[in-house]
């Protein structure tokens, strides 16, 4: 199972500004003063030996679209946040307009960042093409529609060329998608949201984002430790701080990376990705925050270790 | 974990010790918020017999420091051993509670005029 990240960033896409990439070059040119770096070789060499994710890359901009790719025919994402252009830019590039594919996407729940992506998603334009949005969200087909409707957007739902179809899902409840076994959970968050287990080729991916976790409810933190049992790869909302999380954010449906290290050290889940990063956070301080979350990991660590990573646009993780 | 306190004039002095997790933190939450009651002006928590505090004791911590701040007493953490202050760094608590390297200086601050020793 291959997981692919083409939109990490929570709440609104956030671009790289011209600032920030002015930044990266000054650092990167002030650290690499008098080491030779004539050769593009020698620079990128340079580049991984001695300079920072932040230093060198970007987490990046867009929000929620992840790619669960299992090696089959059909493709399967979680979520439509603008990362879905991305990823269907990428798609046409690879297959062409010309070959029908199947699209298979489960949606946690239909606040904007996590379905903007739709009205730029071409595959669903494209006669031929199958497109099966799922979700547990009861409003769903609703959103979606009036999504691609004016005034909101100049090309209405029912010109869309693709086969379109919206399937329900029960939280709970295990179906057989694109291959892989699906059980959907559910969420606290304003308005509903819904995580989803994937299971293929014994292998599972959790992807929980916009959601909530109290600490100071056992049987909320074990019935969520569950969802994620024995994951190998859980995509967690670390969008706040623990205590950002518990006052001036509490109940503003978002979690943090103390909470996602906790809850899979209950789960004995296997790798924690931090996702959903809160837009004002730059490449920096996210940095620090994986840095600080690795040594909370260290530091509280019961059994076998948890690996931490934190989720960037472009990221691919093997399982 | 262990739990005791002090009346320190219009400031009451708790000392805790041992883990404060999941299994215990609506235990501790309770007990400070008895203190709390005590406390005049000011709750002092003396936690350098913590080793260890978990995201649910962290919960315990807010809820009564934002009941102290309603009921217009102040709230202070004093003598968090390493570990422990990393873990209130990492979570940002560090930033939110008023933190003391010991119980003197946390008693000088909030509750001028008591005796700490």
């Amino acid at each position: 199972m291959k997981i692919v990240f083409w939109g990490t960033r929570g709440s609104l896409p956030t671009p790289l500004s011209g600032r920030a990439v002015r930044h990266k070059i000054v650092s990167a040119l002030v650290k690499g003063a008098g080491q030779g770096l004539d050769t593009a070789a020698k620079a990128e060499a340079f580049c991984d030996r001695a300079l920072s994710f932040a230093e060198t890359n970007t987490y990046g901009g867009n929000s929620s679209c992840v790619q669960i790719d299992t090696g089959g025919s059909e493709y399967l994402l979680c979520d439509l946040g603008s990362g879905a252009r991305e990823f269907a830019v990428a798609t046409l590039a690879k297959h062409g307009p010309a070959r029908p594919q199947t699209y298979h996407v489960l949606v946690s729940h239909v606040h904007w960042d996590h379905i903007m992506g739709f009205p730029f998603f071409v595959p669903a334009y494209i006669k031929g093409n199958r497109v099966r949005l799922y979700s547990c969200h009861a409003k769903l087909e609703q959103a979606i529609r009036a999504q691609n409707r004016e005034p909101c957007f100049p090309v209405e739902f029912e010109a869309l060329g693709a086969d379109i179809e919206f399937v329900a899902l029960e939280p709970g409840k295990r179906y057989d998608i694109a291959g892989t076994r699906v059980t959907g959970f559910a969420q606290l968050h304003g308005n509903d949201s819904y995580g989803y287990r994937v299971e293929s080729g014994g292998k599972t991916v959790v992807y929980t984002t916009d959601s909530e976790h109290k600490p100071e409810d056992q049987a909320e933190m074990e019935r969520a430790a569950a969802c994620f049992a024995n994951a190998d790869l859980v995509i967690f909302d670390a969008m706040y701080s623990l205590a950002e999380a518990t006052s001036i954010k509490e109940d503003w449906g978002h979690s943090s990376n103390v909470l996602g290290v906790e809850l899979c050290q209950m789960a004995g889940a296997k790798q924690l990705c931090l996702f959903h990063h809160e837009p004002v956070n730059d490449d920096e301080h996210i940095d620090g925050i994986l840095a600080e979350t690795i040594r909370f990991e260290e530091i509280t660590r019961v059994g076998a270790p948890l690996k931490i990573c934190a989720a960037y646009d472009g990221l691919v993780i093997e399982l | 974990m262990n739990f005791s306190e002090k009346i320190l004039g219009d400031a009451v002095l708790v000392s805790a010790a041992g883990r404060i997790d999941l299994s215990n933190a609506d235990a501790f939450k309770d007990a400070l918020a008895a203190s709390l009651a005590k406390a005049k002006k000011a709750l002092i928590l003396d936690l350098s017999g913590v080793d260890y505090i978990s995201s649910a004791g962290l919960r315990s911590l807010m809820i009564v420091f934002k009941a102290g701040k309603t009921e217009g007493k102040a709230f202070g953490i004093a003598a968090l051993q390493p570990l422990l202050m990393e873990i209130f760094t990492i979570s940002r608590f560090n930033l939110v509670f008023p933190l003391f390297d010991t119980v003197q200086l946390a008693v000088e601050k909030l509750a001028p005029g008591s005796n700490a020793s």
